[in-house]
């Protein structure tokens, strides 16, 4: 049956695209794309560590991505260069350090190919349950902090002078990211992991009147994207990480058509 | 240098904020240097000076945005402070109300963000995505997001810009109602003297140090004011008349000719 063989790759991909919703709106909002990208370059830095000192393939990247973001932080608070600069010398390294290192490696383990472009048909049982516990933990921090993270985003200034720790938040909102990233990585990859996090929620923009429920749209779009991403990939025997993309870009071609609501 | 405690000031005042000889430095530059002043509960203290004389950059140190290179900033008690900014630009790509940005301050009910905005005048914009808004209303909406704060002190930087004379009457009179409602401190921004001077219960006359302060009488008879704002109808006014007797341009701005710097006020740059 299909629906038997499709049900974990279909369960996974919908744990990443509901949480790439609200996540996916932040980045959409505080212009970060590019930090979602350095991130998932990370990863595979962090999946050849992991190969390389021995331990198992996730924690290494999980961990990878978090110090990377902390990193990344860190190194916005200083002033001389722009922040997408700073960000493309780090994403541009650390994909530079993880090919290198996985050359290195004596037999190579890692499927390259499927960590740049994902391997959503791989996923085990084992592997969902880790995506849905990883998914339920970001919803509820970001439901948690909702108001602190939208107060920031819309203005720090006003968000400071009313008592909120701008510096907290914002690293909350980028190690909630990594994490997401990092989990993200076997569903569509290092290379396509931005599009599944800004496509849904810039899709759901023209529809929506506030924050929530352009968030919530997006999740939903996404949980589309996915569907037909692996009905594509199913009948047209296409890779499953490029197809869903192109299946939210297709979403997205057609909300454009749609009548804008604000 | 200012003592903040001209004849009407009540001594019973409850100091909120205390200033002692503030210096700010931006990139090696002096913005402001031996400042030192009192902010009062249910005072209004006004300051003006030209573009570029460090207003807002002591508003910052006030509202504890920018730490102060030298000297001291007291905040006497637990402070909460409102603030209305010149202008903020929400993203485009963030779908939000008026409601929305006000629920963003205080997680109060629907009514009171409601009262909040019928207060200063823009019930109607309730649901209006913040994108749409004027600059006059994007200000009372500002306004409105402080006031749910219940403030002890209400900072205003230029709160004039962009608003009509008629409006800026009924914006005077409603930060006066606050005061009393609320007993909070406002500290005022402006460059425009005219409506400020009657207004207000102190101006500190700033050039990146005071040049001047005390009552809006006292300060409009001190010659390093009129040095400053040489030419300035309010320089001339009668105090506590609403007389229209100098050109507003298209959006309420007073048309304001250059200004000069007695001795007092040498070593500034100037950025007109």
């Amino acid at each position: 049956m299909i629906i038997e063989l499709l049900l974990a790759p279909l369960a996974a991909g919908l744990a990443v695209a509901v949480v790439a919703g609200p996540m996916g709106s932040f980045v959409v909002w505080r212009r970060m794309a590019f930090f979602g990208d350095t991130l998932a370059h990370g990863a595979l830095l962090g999946a050849a560590f992991g190969l390389a000192v021995g331990i198992s393939l996730y924690p290494a990247v999980v961990l990878c991505c978090l110090v990377l973001a902390l990193t990344l932080v860190a190194l916005q608070q200083q002033q001389h260069l722009a922040g997408d600069t700073l960000l493309g010398i780090v994403a541009h390294t650390t994909l530079a350090l993880g090919i290198i290192a996985v050359s290195l490696l004596p037999t190579v383990q890692v499927d390259l190919f499927g960590f740049l472009f994902g391997d959503l048909l791989a996923v085990s049982g084992r592997d969902v349950a880790w995506l849905w516990g990883g998914t339920f933990f970001i919803l509820l921090l970001t439901a948690l902090n909702w108001r602190r993270l939208l107060s920031i985003t819309v203005n720090e200034e006003l968000a400071r002078i009313e008592g909120i720790n701008i510096t907290a938040t914002r690293t909350l909102l980028m190690l909630m990211l990594a994490l997401l990233i990092a989990g993200a990585i076997r569903t569509v990859g290092v290379l396509l992991i931005t599009s599944l996090l800004i496509i849904p929620a810039a899709s759901a923009r023209r529809l929506t009147r506030t924050p929530v429920q352009m968030a919530a749209l997006a999740s939903l779009i996404g949980s589309i994207a996915v569907f037909g991403g692996l009905l594509l990939s199913w009948h047209a025997d296409t890779p499953v990480g490029p197809s869903i993309v192109v299946s939210a870009a297709g979403l997205f071609i057609v909300t454009l058509l749609l009548p804008r609501r604000s | 240098m200012i003592d903040a405690s001209p004849r009407s000031t009540p001594s019973s005042a409850r100091p909120l904020v205390t200033l002692d000889n503030v210096a700010v430095r931006f990139a090696g530059e002096e913005v402001l240097s031996r400042i030192s002043l009192t902010l009062h509960a249910g005072r209004i203290v006004t300051l003006i000076g030209p573009n570029g004389a460090g207003k807002s950059t002591l508003a910052r140190v006030v509202l504890g945005i920018i730490t102060p290179h030298a000297g001291t900033v007291q905040r006497h008690g637990s402070l909460r402070i409102g603030y209305m900014p010149q202008r903020i630009k929400v993203d485009d790509s963030l779908p939000l109300t008026v409601d929305g940005f006000l629920a963003l301050a205080m997680s109060g009910r629907s009514r009171e963000r409601r009262a909040a905005l019928a207060r200063v005048g823009v019930k109607h914009l309730h649901k209006r995505p913040v994108q749409q808004l004027s600059g006059g209303e994007m200000q009372r909406v500002l306004l409105a997001r402080a006031l749910l704060r219940k403030p002890d002190l209400l900072v205003l930087d230029e709160p004039a810009q962009g608003v009509d004379v008629a409006g800026q009457n009924a914006l005077y009179g409603l930060l006066d109602e606050v005061r009393q409602e609320f007993g909070c401190g406002i500290l005022l921004i402006s460059h425009d003297l005219h409506l400020v001077m009657a207004a207000t219960d102190e101006v500190i006359c700033l050039h990146h140090h005071i040049c001047c302060s005390g009552t809006p009488e006292a300060v409009t008879r001190d010659p390093v004011f009129h040095d400053m704002f040489a030419g300035h109808p309010a320089a001339n006014l009668a105090l506590y008349t609403h007389e229209h007797d100098h050109e507003h341009t298209l959006h309420g701005d007073v048309d304001a000719p250059g200004h000069q710097h007695g001795d007092e006020c040498g070593g500034g740059k100037h950025d007109h």
